[in-house]
């Protein structure tokens, strides 16, 4: 006969795996996740006690889940509260981050300070990586800064599709650049146009009646007219006619 | 155990500084235990739902506790005070609450039914053995054969000096082999 002490052993089992989903759904200790629509389709939002800690195309649910699990236990679907909703959609829209709280905390203060800076760029503009590094007082960090921006956790909410390489061309995105590109439309920056005139060589625009130069998508660069329209190639060509660099875009390190 | 018993101080650490960060971690760490423990006491038709009252009712406390106070706490045994409380008073209230609802799951297929039913049975014939024995020896043996606690962390759970519980355990286990041996000779 098995022995006693052997047979209460057997008695131990495995909790039910809805029981940890129930738990942390009653304490709203959780991750949770639902579906919003987006710019470009649904988008998958991550969301805990501390914030939104994920933001991710519908299509990508898989590769989602696992990134955002801790342990074995997976984000659990639930419903965005009615709150964060409001002010997720409103971010989304706006094209501004505003009041939403994100969950940067399992990002290194590089990554933070890369994804913060990224959240300033307006909607329908673009800025190259190496002006967030050197915004963010890293100028030699660019490469970094790419590889931030790869692995932002937030995409859309912080909006690192509006941050583009350095020869001026819109570039890659973590969910491939057709959707950086349709991101950026629906904003109402023509894709192509950036590219086309990175290709010319443009990488800043100047006004010769202001004597101002900015980047090229700066609402300041939209503004100037035709006939009064310099196009640079580079910083020492602004400083040879004379310009100096916009104040709002930044163009270039203050001098 | 040594390695448990740090891995829980390091957990008391983690909840004492964000408690909601933590917890999902505390809920990974002690449902098996708790819900095997808690089974031979409520049934496997109750178990989940008990298991998940502790649940809550460790998540209030932490929240109601500083910080100094949640980082000194024997995680263990305190919660299996809890947890033995809600056994001990969960039939008794029971009609006073509200029954939850029962999610519904699939059913993979009838082997696993079966095998399910088989071990209810088992575990039915078992509560019934253990439901006989006076409640500290219940406890003892509870928690040192099934849940796999340590003799310490069984007094703190208990609130009994160490050297009772270890006579409770043994006490407990020969009267459950008397009940057996009736059992066989009935």
């Amino acid at each position: 006969m098995t022995k006693t002490t052997d047979q209460l052993g057997a008695l131990f089992t495995s909790a039910p795996g809805r029981l940890a989903e129930r738990v942390l759904l009653a304490t709203n200790t959780g991750r949770f996740y639902d579906t919003i629509p987006g710019p470009t389709g649904e988008l998958l939002v991550g969301w805990s006690d501390a914030g939104v800690f994920g933001i991710a195309p519908d299509s990508e649910k898989e590769r989602f889940l696992a990134t955002h699990s801790r342990g074995d236990l997976a984000p659990i679907a639930n419903k965005l509260p009615g709150r964060l909703r409001a002010q997720v959609t409103k971010a989304i829209d706006s094209g501004k981050l505003g009041a939403v709280d994100v969950d940067l905390s399992e990002l290194t203060e590089f990554q933070q300070a890369v994804l913060r800076k990224t959240a300033e760029i307006p909607p329908g503009q673009l800025r190259p990586y190496g002006w967030v590094a050197r915004e963010i007082g890293r100028p030699g960090a660019t490469r970094a800064v790419g590889s931030a921006l790869n692995k932002n956790p937030v995409p859309v909410l912080i909006p690192c599709h509006r941050v583009g390489k350095s020869d001026g061309t819109v570039g890659e995105y973590a969910y491939g650049p057709a959707m950086k590109r349709a991101l950026l439309r629906h904003e109402g920056l023509d894709a192509d146009a950036v590219d086309k005139a990175a290709g010319r060589g443009v990488r800043f625009v100047g006004s010769a009646t202001t004597k101002i130069y900015c980047h090229p998508t700066c609402r300041h660069a939209q503004r100037i007219r035709e006939e009064n329209r310099i196009e640079l190639r580079d910083v020492s060509a602004a400083a040879s006619r004379g310009l100096r660099a916009c104040k709002v875009c930044r163009p270039a390190a203050a001098a | 155990m040594a390695t448990a018993t740090v891995q829980a101080s390091a957990l008391a650490s983690r909840l004492a500084q964000d408690v909601d960060a933590a917890f999902p971690d505390l809920v990974l760490a002690f449902q098996d235990r708790l819900y095997s423990g808690i089974r031979t006491y409520v049934g496997a038709a109750e178990a989940e739902d008990v298991t998940q009252e502790t649940f809550i009712r460790v998540h209030k406390a932490l929240h109601s506790y500083e910080a100094s106070r949640i980082e000194a706490l024997a995680l263990s045994g305190w919660i299996w005070t809890i947890a033995l409380n809600l056994c001990r008073n969960w039939f008794r209230t029971r009609s006073r609450r509200p029954k939850s609802v029962q999610l519904s799951f699939d059913r993979a297929d009838t082997a696993s039914v079966e095998s399910e039913a088989l071990d209810t049975a088992m575990l039915d014939e078992w509560r019934e053995r253990l439901a006989s024995l006076p409640p500290p020896q219940r406890d003892a043996v509870v928690l040192r054969h099934v849940v796999g606690l340590s003799y310490r962390e069984i007094a703190a759970a208990t609130d009994r000096p160490e050297g009772t519980t270890k006579t409770d355990v043994s006490r407990g286990l020969a009267a459950l082999r008397r009940v057996l041996s009736q059992e066989e000779s009935s």
